[in-house]
């Protein structure tokens, strides 16, 4: 497959905001984006999927609880089943937690003030689809925004995801929210499934963000579906 | 028709900065003696009589609460 023929589909819930700066970061890596819509029974044969960040469905009830439910996730769920690259960015994180695609759940912010600023992060694991562009140990500055991203799991899990690797992301110099550990962003078992907090898609381009650091991610997905 | 409650709470180890936050703005309206608050939810649901308790356990479990987080109660209450 060539880079344009990569097809990356970015899923647009009522109540999302950065679906655009996905779609033109998956553009400004090289791929093709693809919208999606909350409705969509099918995924119009996208090569993988973003869930974006937002308020879907206005955080009502609980962040992402009601959007798990709309008839686009539910192919989200088998396709990432079946090994699909799925990247959740903010509520696209609180998206993946409450559908049951990566552990544990985000919880508002220990300060209760929501946070809008740009933040260092590690690199903890450059082996997933979505970091492989990246040197582990690695820091990157990126855009965070939330007000609800403190990362919360049991501590049999929270053992787990360090055991395997599977912490992607951590905040380094100072904890915006609390969480857990200062996990920033974790992946699933295959790290093919990749949530993270924090906006990539808003560091793609020092014109328009703080420094293009967010690109890699999205090279990274690429790279694998070229490959592949 | 019946009536469901189904009060949804913090558990108990996991942070609550909201009802510390009510906590701690009592003493500066003048009430003393409260030493913590807990915020959750309540939910009343009007049911069919043929809802089963099964039933409301998987509403509340799946989709009300989030289990992680989260526990939840579920009681009939007369309407």
């Amino acid at each position: 497959m060539s880079a344009a023929g990569a097809r990356i589909g970015v899923i647009t819930f009522p109540g999302s905001l950065d679906d655009g700066d996905a779609r033109r970061a998956v553009r400004r890596a090289g791929a093709s984006d693809v919208a999606l819509w909350h409705g969509d029974a099918d995924l119009h044969g996208v090569d993988a999927v973003i869930v974006p960040g937002g308020f879907s469905y206005g955080d009502y009830l609980r962040c992402g609880a009601i959007a798990k439910f709309a008839p686009v996730m539910t192919e989200v769920v088998r396709a990432a089943d079946r090994g699909m690259p799925v990247l959740g960015v903010c509520n696209g994180f609180q998206v993946l937690c409450e559908a049951g695609l990566l552990p544990g759940v985000l919880t508002r912010n220990s300060g209760l003030h929501y946070v809008c600023r740009d933040q260092w992060l590690r690199v903890e694991n450059n082996t997933s689809t979505w970091t492989t562009r990246y040197e582990a140990g690695a820091d990157l500055l990126v855009p965070i925004k939330h007000g609800e991203g403190r990362y919360v799991a049991e501590e049999p899990v929270l053992d787990r995801l360090e055991g395997e690797g599977r912490v992607l992301f951590r905040y380094v110099e100072d904890n915006p929210n609390g969480s857990r550990r200062d996990i920033a962003g974790i992946t699933d078992e295959r790290g093919r499934v990749a949530g993270l907090m924090p906006h990539p898609e808003h560091a793609i381009d020092p014109l328009t963000g703080p420094t293009d650091d967010g690109l890699g991610m999205f090279l990274s997905a690429l790279d694998s579906l070229v490959a592949a | 028709m019946a009536r469901v409650v189904v009060d949804v709470m913090p558990k108990q180890e996991i942070l609550d900065p909201q009802g510390q936050a009510v906590a701690n703005a009592l003493p500066r309206q003048g009430f003393e003696g409260v030493s913590q608050v807990r915020q959750g939810k309540r939910f009343e649901l009007e049911v069919d009589e043929n809802v089963d308790d099964d039933t409301l356990a998987r509403i509340a479990e799946n989709f009300l609460a989030n289990p992680v987080i989260e526990d939840w109660a579920v009681r009939r209450v007369e309407s």
